[in-house]
């Protein structure tokens, strides 16, 4: 299970990579949003998996799984959600303003 | 008395909220957040002080007992951090009320630089990775906000490749603590210190230290700078001195917490790499610094230099050369917003940011002229500044370590960041005058101010260094000696 989900991971990383590197705002955007998706999934990975319990102190023998990833991994996510609203909203306002979401044209000249 | 540690995070971000509700009010925002960030530095001037006494203190959130909570930790090194940030703050809000104008306070710009604080101070104070993670979140997402503040078109093309290089750092970041909680189980940072030295630092561990130090790399601009110089142009004056002087510090801050608490048994590699990057950083930062004729471009170049040249510090490693990083970081907090400031009063008074469009500036506001000459001679270490004691203690730590290339390159900078400096101030102050008595744009006295607080505080710095000398002694033995921090997180 480890192995698939560190594989699943780099794959969303590859994909990420490839629309980071793209030349239009948007797919930028949903490069950095499955970018902080493929971190979650290591993140759980970490915490490593099985259990068959809740996670509860106290319960006396019981096998649960490491909650503390899936606490990051919460956290983690609204960061995540909120940095991807703010930025759409700001390349909703580039294009607006400046008519382009084409990074080259949004690019300027240097010293701008 | 423990509890305190925990304004310099929530009386900011509080204060914030409850400006969102009062946005018409611009007056009575103005001063909220003046008096609040007064309070915040008086409070925090007491922690420190306390911390002298009592040794450093710690706030374990909920009752948890480390390693099992989060907590927030103050010592020396990062008090000093936080009562220089919030005097800052202050000034740069003084500066940002005589000059950003009604319709960004209109805007929640308070808000927004009280949400900055905030999260700068977390950072400081956290003693717990994940928690770093968050406060970096919390005070990047403002400087997005702040970057894009008024919505010019320069500001929405700079602010989109500054997004994106800050969301890649932070996904390394994330990495960076998921592999160490794989590793090590813990994410408290005194826990990890303890693991990691009983157990020994083994290679997975430096290759994940080396992770660590690509992000603070990326955040504090050391040789992965090239995103910086734009960003730091674009935004208002206000607004990017609070950058140039806090945001970088930040990433630097988080070097020396976790490259002198945690990953600090392989010197030979990971300090020896960062003695590297610190140097390409001089090099280039000098090269940056010179080549431009843009003053936002070349007091950006100036904010590099000076980040190569504090982790010279960490690079060397030795009692005194921390030290020496110590002093100079709050030296640089300090001048680097003044310079800011005056780089950018210079551009809204002459109209345009290149350097052959202005002349004589001297004649029409002296002040100013001089307060850029102090700038100058600070930056460069002249000795009644505060520039000075930070760069003998370093050069002293250098040669007590053998570390003559950095040396030379870190005293050679200085020579590059006066050149640069003093390319603006004889172009820009000297010369005819460009503009009559009758037209030349009023520098109201209210800009003046803030002004002139940072250079007393250059002065007084630097004629008084042994007013905070006791700290930072105290804060470079902590950063030293590691068992000091574990012993004071894990008594009790």
């Amino acid at each position: 299970m480890e192995t698939l989900m560190i594989i699943l991971s780099g794959v969303l990383v590859t994909v990420a990579t490839y629309l980071i590197l793209s030349r239009n705002a948007v797919r930028i955007i949903l490069g950095t949003a499955l970018l902080t998706h493929a971190s979650h999934i290591l993140l759980m990975t970490m915490g490593g998996f099985g259990g068959t319990n809740v996670p509860i102190t106290g319960e006396n023998g019981a096998d649960y799984v490491d909650a503390l990833p899936q606490a990051l991994i919460l956290t983690s996510i609204v960061i995540s959600f909120g940095v991807t609203a703010f930025f759409l909203v700001l390349s909703y306002r580039t294009y607006k303003e400046l008519g382009s979401d084409d990074m080259y044209i949004l690019r300027g000249r240097r010293n701008e | 008395m423990n509890n305190m540690i925990v304004f310099p995070m929530i009386l900011p971000v509080l204060t914030a909220i409850f400006l969102v509700f009062i946005r018409k009010h611009i007056l009575i925002q103005r001063w909220i957040s003046v008096i609040v960030m007064l309070a915040n530095v008086g409070l925090s001037i007491v922690i420190l002080l306390h911390v002298q006494t009592e040794g450093i203190m710690r706030l374990d959130f909920g009752g948890w007992e480390p390693p099992f909570g989060i907590l927030f930790v103050a010592d020396s090194f990062s008090m000093l951090l936080v009562v220089t940030t919030n005097i800052v703050t202050v000034v740069c809000l003084l500066y940002a009320m005589f000059s950003v104008g009604k319709e960004f306070e209109y805007m929640f710009f308070y808000s927004f630089v009280l949400f900055l604080i905030g999260g700068v101070n977390a950072s400081f104070l956290t003693g717990d990775l994940f928690n770093l993670f968050v406060s970096f979140e919390v005070m990047l997402l403002a400087s997005y906000a702040l970057i894009a503040f008024g919505g010019k078109k320069i500001q929405l093309k700079k602010s989109i490749p500054y997004i994106a290089i800050n969301v890649v750092s932070s996904w390394i970041f994330l990495v960076a603590i998921a592999y160490v909680y794989g590793t090590l189980g813990t994410l408290n940072l005194a826990h990890l210190s303890q693991i990691i030295a009983e157990e020994g630092q083994t290679p997975i561990l430096t290759v994940i230290s080396i992770l660590f130090l690509i992000v603070f790399s990326l955040k504090s601009g050391l040789l992965l700078y090239q995103w910086l110089p734009a960003s730091y142009s674009a935004p208002p004056t206000a607004i990017a001195a609070l950058f140039g002087a806090l945001l970088t510090k930040v990433g630097i801050y988080a070097m020396f917490r976790i490259f002198t608490l945690l990953f600090y048994h392989e010197p030979q590699i990971t300090h020896m790499l960062i003695g590297v990057l610190a140097g390409l950083t001089l090099i280039s930062g000098s090269i940056g610094a010179i080549a431009s004729n843009d003053i936002r471009y070349i007091v950006s170049y100036n904010v590099i230099i000076a980040v190569g040249f504090i982790l010279v510090g960490l690079a060397i490693g030795t009692n005194t050369a921390i030290e020496g990083s110590i002093y100079y970081i709050i030296h640089d907090m300090i001048v680097k917003a003044l310079l800011f400031l005056i780089a950018g009063t210079m551009i809204s008074l002459s109209g345009s940011p290149k350097m052959n469009r202005m002349s004589g500036l001297i004649r029409n506001y002296p002040i100013l002229g001089w307060l850029f000459f102090i700038v100058m001679l600070a930056l460069a270490g002249i000795p009644p500044l505060s520039g000075f004691i930070g760069k003998v203690l370093l050069g002293k730590g250098a040669i007590e370590a053998g570390s003559y290339v950095l040396l030379a390159l870190s005293f050679i900078s200085a020579l590059f960041v006066l050149y640069s400096l003093l390319r603006i101030f004889m172009d820009c102050f000297w010369g005819e005058t460009m503009l009559s008595a009758e037209d030349e744009p009023p520098l109201r006295k209210g800009i003046l101010f803030p002004l002139i607080v940072l250079g007393v505080l250059t002065f007084a710095l630097g004629l008084a260094p042994e007013s905070i000398a006791t700290f930072v002694i105290d804060g470079a033995e902590t950063l030293v000696n590691p068992s000091i921090y574990i012993d004071a997180i894990f008594d009790q």
